[in-house]
């Protein structure tokens, strides 16, 4: 029996390049995307057909989540949003397939993916608002004894982000990785435990077939969440100061 | 960077579990660097090819359609202020071809009243004139008769007298006879 943690495993593919299982699925992950929604939009349909509407309904989707929460002008930032959303909903999705690595269970990934987030807003909010981006830190309204504290506190609130930002995907992906490999674990032990514990195996089957279910809507949540708080924080760099 | 990434099974002791051999494997930094490089230049490849060919197009199919249907619109809320517009342009052909009739049935009828008002006065005219010849005709015809009477007047004259005497008297006596006898 392999441990349920041996699937988060980086395996070398071609050493030389580091080339690993990680980077295949990961490329993997890249040109599924593409490639599907090239196909699914080669006819360039009035009247989409299904593939069409699919990737029509992604674009929509995304767009919405951006300009509700960020406004109009989060739209500038529409295609690194539909990136990072397609590549993290992609990843899930493809990590659920029996035998594929999950890119995003990796705390490296989802961390870089997050410090990508946050340096895009840092970048732009000073760029565009230079030393005004500061004013994130400080709320107005505040009483003037009290700033200083809530300053430090909006401080390390913001350095917080990028850490809760991967840490949830990873975990979310981790965690639910690991309790399917254990629920199916007990299927295979119990049958081979004996003819009594073989009697018991639809239990700890039927519990993994929901825990697939629950992971595959796990899969989308985490994808959607991770794209709404990116939003949220875009539309710090764009509207700073609220 | 290559040789770091292969699992350090050498420096473990040997026979250990398998699972205690590969420790918790998303904590194994000896994987971050590569993992980060090819993130980087997955990422990259997939923004690249997302803003510059899928996204331009996925927009474009939905602007598209959004350009079509407000054309199309567009289009019905022109044809309906046209045949609106032509709508009122009828109407107002017909206003004016119902004046236009109404004048010419009014000139119509002001020059068939003329004429027949000239005709009528023409034919009274000739009436008229008619009339006074009529009655020139009339008057010189009672002159001619009065100038006659005296003529019968003194024929009659002349017969009786020859009747009772006899012998026809002299005209100039006749003559003188009817002068005194004259009104």
């Amino acid at each position: 029996m392999a441990s349920p943690i041996e699937q988060f495993q980086v395996k070398p593919i071609i050493p030389i390049i580091n080339f690993t299982n990680s980077s295949l699925f990961m490329i993997g992950s890249a040109a599924l995307i593409v490639g599907g929604l090239l196909l699914a939009t080669r006819n360039r349909s009035l009247i989409p057909g299904r593939a069409q509407s699919v990737a029509e309904i992604l674009h929509d989707f995304v767009a919405t989540t951006l300009t509700d929460t960020a406004g109009r002008e989060g739209m500038k930032f529409f295609p690194f949003v539909f990136s990072l959303f397609m590549f993290v909903l992609t990843a899930n999705l493809l990590g659920m397939m029996p035998g594929f690595f999950t890119v995003t269970s990796q705390i490296v990934v989802t961390f870089a993916l997050a410090l990508l987030v946050i340096g895009t807003v840092v970048i732009y909010g000073f760029v565009k608002h230079g030393f005004h981006f500061l004013g994130l830190f400080v709320p107005s309204g505040v009483p003037k004894w009290l700033l200083p504290f809530i300053v430090v506190i909006e401080i390390i609130s913001f350095l917080s982000r990028p850490i809760s930002l991967s840490l949830r995907l990873f975990a979310n992906m981790l965690a639910g990785h690991i309790a399917l490999k254990v629920f199916g674990g007990f299927v295979v032990s119990l049958g081979a435990a004996g003819i009594g514990f073989a009697l018991l195996t639809p239990l700890p089957l039927l519990m993994a077939v929901a825990i697939t279910a629950l992971e595959f809507l796990v899969a989308g949540v985490q994808a959607y969440v991770f794209t709404v708080l990116t939003c949220i924080y875009l539309n710090d760099a764009l509207h700073p100061g609220h | 960077m290559a040789q770091a990434q292969i699992p350090q099974a050498g420096t473990e002791v040997p026979g250990d579990a398998h699972a205690a051999d590969i420790g918790f494997p998303p904590f194994a930094t000896e994987t971050f660097a590569g993992q980060i490089i090819w993130l980087a230049i997955t990422f990259v490849v997939l923004y690249t090819l997302l803003s510059k060919l899928v996204l331009p197009r996925l927009t474009g199919i939905i602007e598209n359609r959004r350009e079509i249907i407000a054309k199309d619109l567009d289009d019905a809320a022109a044809m309906k202020t046209r045949a609106e517009e032509a709508g009122v342009a009828y109407e107002k052909a017909l206003a004016e071809a119902r004046g236009r009739a109404q004048a010419l049935a009014q000139e119509t009828r002001g020059k068939l009243a003329a004429e027949s008002d000239a005709k009528r006065k023409a034919l009274e005219a000739d009436l008229g004139s008619r009339l006074a010849e009529a009655e020139a005709t009339i008057t010189a015809k009672k002159n001619e008769a009065m100038s006659h009477v005296r003529g019968i007047a003194a024929e009659t004259a002349s017969a009786i007298v020859e009747r009772i005497t006899g012998q026809a008297p002299a005209p100039q006596a006749v003559e003188a006879a009817l002068d005194r006898t004259k009104v």
